[in-house]
């Protein structure tokens, strides 16, 4: 078809000087910087694939078997601080400051309580001889490497995810933010509960004796 | 903040130098300082080039720093280097973060980008990643030996793999680890900021070509750069942190067994061209968007095929993260596999071929006004072509195992991706400096520009063709191993003075630039007839571009010639009651 000359006298059918996906900036800002992370976990992950189904000695099971309750717990604890933040979130739509920050507190409670629990297991992990570069129980030392590389790389999203939940729950309770802002840090949270919610059965759930 | 975000992203303009040349949030100051950074980028890469040329053609020459002429380790150290500054530095600066940063919001009726903030902090992670980068050069051991794909497992295990293979090769990971940061900044900046903040009846189909290519770059930068972050991460942590995701075990090296095991060499490959074959697309697209631009506008014809155009880009997008394993023919995979791979890749050829049809389309029967910049965007055209064609012969399995790591894959990806891409920049240049500064450049010192480095490129790159053909391999010091080789050194001598020439050429590129910025001829307004919105504001723009309001939009990017209409081009920002009848 023509493009240009048909529309000399076409008006537009948007006329807005707003955003015509009736999304903020910020927040499509979030959605993309999760896809572009999406983009890396995935590759962590097919690499993890990759390891584990090239190498003939890959170590399954799991050289610890009872991780996988201690591992269930972590999950239980981070699924339930993305519920926390859902009512935080909630809570700030319905402009209830206090309240949001109560949530958003319960939040990162539980994000701090799975990089304690998970740097514990780390630690156990460590001294039975599981490390980056070796594996006392026998089986390629890749192991180590995907599951220090992959579970670390998580942890430091949690970590920085706590830290900034505590600057958006400190600036709206502050009334410097707003319940986007709140949303917008939410949507990040979720994603990282999400990124968990591979890594679990991938890493964990594969590797269990039964 | 409402859900809002507002078109209108007016900031105060800033006081002070620092804040408002330095730390600016000015996407106009941003892309400057993006093409200064790539500007500077070119010439030391341009530099490592000629040093290059001088000992494949004159393998003993001594040079001031070589008393013993250039080393072998020494030439590879360039080749990396210039292979990492021109693709990163250079080619993936210049067009997107640069001319993008500058025009995008100004071509889509915005007062700055979406993330002001964010926008500056990419521009200083560039940088941060570019020293970094330089640093290499002057660690013990120098600079990495590898090529800029640093293949596995020697880019790995460190020293004991070359002497620039230690510290340099660590530096060099930092340092596109951390231009993935920046990229990955940019990108989001870029979609966020052409979704969000066009201007009242810019709708998406109304958009400049050049938009659209930003646009689709960013999205490709998107998803391609996270996963060179992640293949960077990994192979830092071999190097650092004694894992072996790409060393193989038993790896036997100048008689010491590597104490590594079980980890594969090829996955590096599969990461890297997964972000590798999009990165080519992300270095070209917004080269194709700005010759489309200047074809058009200086054929005084709408584009032809608009609609095909944003299709085409949008599926080369799409098609180039799907072919990868074409650089990987020879890695040992599977025949099926390398077949898939081979057609897909030869699709790509019906979406590039749309695009050279449309350009030629465009310039048919037009009234075609040979300035500076639509030379260069005709170069572009040329270079394309002449570029894309050897990749067919390289996307066939059969022939690639003879022809990859020859200089004929050197000449296909230089034709097409280095210097049609180098040519969209100057395209961008002469095009859009008299908006950037307010004067012309000379026209004259352009043309002449132009017609030496235009016979120049093809001087130096077709000859690659041939010796590739005659099995020439790429990346070697000297051709005085075998005699085969040495039989091509009066080639190596015609393509090394040809580079002299058109080395020298830039210099006039760079005088004519940086003189007409303080001596050229005044600019109007709207020198090139030209139909877009930053053709309507005044030569700089200001700080917030449109003075506070949003000019409305009322017709599509490319209307010239229109029947009927008094003027032979109608601005976007032209309302239907204002257009003069003829
Ligand atoms: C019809 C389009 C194209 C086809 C069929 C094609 C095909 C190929 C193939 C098969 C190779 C691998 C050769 C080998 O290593 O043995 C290759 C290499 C390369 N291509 Fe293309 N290509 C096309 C377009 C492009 C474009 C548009 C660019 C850049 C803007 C580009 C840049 C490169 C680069 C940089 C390499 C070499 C990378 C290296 O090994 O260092 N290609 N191409
Ligand atoms: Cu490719």
């Amino acid at each position: 078809m023509s493009d240009s000359h048909a529309d000399v006298l076409r008006e537009s059918p948007w006329t807005g000087g707003g955003s015509p996906y009736s999304i903020g900036s910020k927040k499509l800002g979030m959605w993309l910087f999760i896809v572009s992370d999406t983009l890396t976990f995935a590759a962590l992950l097919l690499t993890y694939s990759y390891c584990r189904l090239t190498n003939p000695n890959w170590p399954k099971p799991f050289p610890i078997f009872n991780a996988i309750v201690f591992t269930t717990i972590m999950t239980v604890v981070l699924l339930g601080s993305s519920l926390t933040m859902v009512m935080g979130v909630a809570a700030a739509h319905r402009g209830n400051r206090a309240s949001t920050v109560k949530w958003m507190l319960a939040t990162m409670l539980g994000g701090a309580i799975f990089c304690g629990l998970h740097a514990t297991e780390w630690m156990h992990l460590i001294h039975d001889g599981l490390t980056p570069f070796s594996n006392k129980y026998g089986g390629s030392p890749l192991f180590g490497a995907t599951f220090f590389g992959i579970t670390g790389l998580h942890m430091t999203h949690v970590a920085i995810g706590v830290i900034y939940l505590g600057i958006v729950a400190t600036g709206f309770g502050r009334g410097k933010f707003s319940a986007e802002d709140v949303e917008v840090s939410g949507l990040y949270w979720h994603f990282v509960d999400l990124v968990w919610m591979f890594v679990f059965p991938m890493i964990y759930l594969m590797s269990v004796k039964y | 903040m409402t859900t809002h975000a507002g078109a209108v992203h007016a900031h105060e303009a800033p006081q002070g130098f620092i804040r408002k040349y330095i730390f600016s949030l000015d996407h106009k100051v941003i892309g400057k300082q993006y093409i200064s950074l790539a500007l500077f980028s070119a010439f030391v890469g341009m530099f490592l080039s000629l040093l290059m040329r001088m000992r494949l053609a004159w393998p003993t020459m001594k040079l001031p720093f070589f008393p013993d002429g250039i080393l072998p380790e020494q030439y590879l150290a360039m080749v990396t280097m210039h292979g990492t500054i021109m693709v990163f530095m250079v080619l993936t600066t210049a067009p997107q973060s640069g001319f993008g940063n500058y025009f995008l919001p100004i071509q889509i009726g915005a007062a700055d980008m979406a993330f002001p903030v964010l926008n500056m902090l990419s521009f200083w992670t560039t940088l941060l990643s570019l020293v970094v980068l330089m640093a290499a050069f002057f660690v013990s051991g120098g600079a990495p030996l590898g090529g800029w794909t640093v293949y596995t497992p020697l880019s790995a295990i460190g020293q004991i793999a070359g002497p620039g293979q230690g510290l340099g090769m660590t530096l060099w990971v930092i340092a596109i680890a951390i231009f993935c940061g920046a990229s990955l900044m940019g990108a989001i900046n870029f979609i966020a900021t052409t979704l969000d903040l066009r201007s009242r009846g810019m709708s998406l189909m109304r958009l400049p070509l050049t938009v659209w290519a930003w646009f689709i770059t960013a999205v490709i930068s998107l998803l391609a750069f996270g996963v060179l972050l992640a293949a960077g991460i990994l192979l830092l942590l071999d190097r650092t942190a004694g894992t072996s995701f790409f060393i193989p075990g038993n790896l036997v090296l100048t008689d010491k067994v590597i104490p590594h095991k079980g980890g594969s060499p090829i996955l590096w490959q599969h990461l890297f061209w997964f972000f590798g074959h999009p990165e080519v697309y992300i270095a070209i697209l917004p080269g194709m968007g700005l010759a489309s631009h200047v074809l058009s506008t200086f054929s005084r014809k709408p584009v032809f095929g608009y609609r095909a155009m944003v299709f085409a880009m949008s599926s080369i997008a799409f098609l180039g993260f799907i072919v990868w394993g074409h650089h990987m023919f020879v890695s040992g995979m599977s025949p099926y596999v390398g077949l898939a791979f081979s057609v897909l890749t030869m699709s790509i050829g019906v979406p590039s071929a749309i695009k050279t049809f449309n350009w030629l389309g465009t310039l048919w029967g037009g009234d075609i006004k040979f300035t500076t910049p639509m030379l260069f965007a005709l170069g572009f055209v040329s270079l394309f072509v002449s570029g894309g064609l050897s990749g067919l012969f390289l996307a066939q399995t059969s022939i690639d195992q003879y022809l990859h790591d020859t200089y004929f894959v050197v000449a296909h990806f230089h034709l097409i991706m280095g210097v049609a891409a180098i040519f969209g920049i100057f395209t961008g240049v002469y095009f859009w400096f008299p908006k950037m500064f307010g004067r012309m450049m000379s026209d004259t010192m352009g043309k002449l520009h132009f017609w030496l480095t235009f016979v120049g490129v093809y001087a130096i790159f077709m000859p690659m063709h041939f010796i590739g053909l005659a099995g020439h391999p790429r990346r070697y010091a000297d051709g005085s191993g075998a005699a085969y080789l040495a039989s091509m050194d009066p080639v190596h001598v015609f393509m090394s003075v040809a580079a002299f020439v058109t080395i020298a050429a830039q210099f006039i590129f760079l005088f004519n630039f940086l003189w007409s910025i303080w001596k050229g001829k005044k600019a109007d307004i709207n020198p090139w007839q030209a139909t877009t919105l930053e053709w309507g504001v005044p030569s700089p723009p200001p700080h917030d571009n449109f003075a506070g309001h949003e000019p409305p939009v009322h017709r599509g990017a490319y209307e010239f010639a229109v029947p009927g209409v008094a003027d032979d081009y109608i601005m976007q920002t032209t309302p239907p009651e204002k257009v003069a009848k003829a």
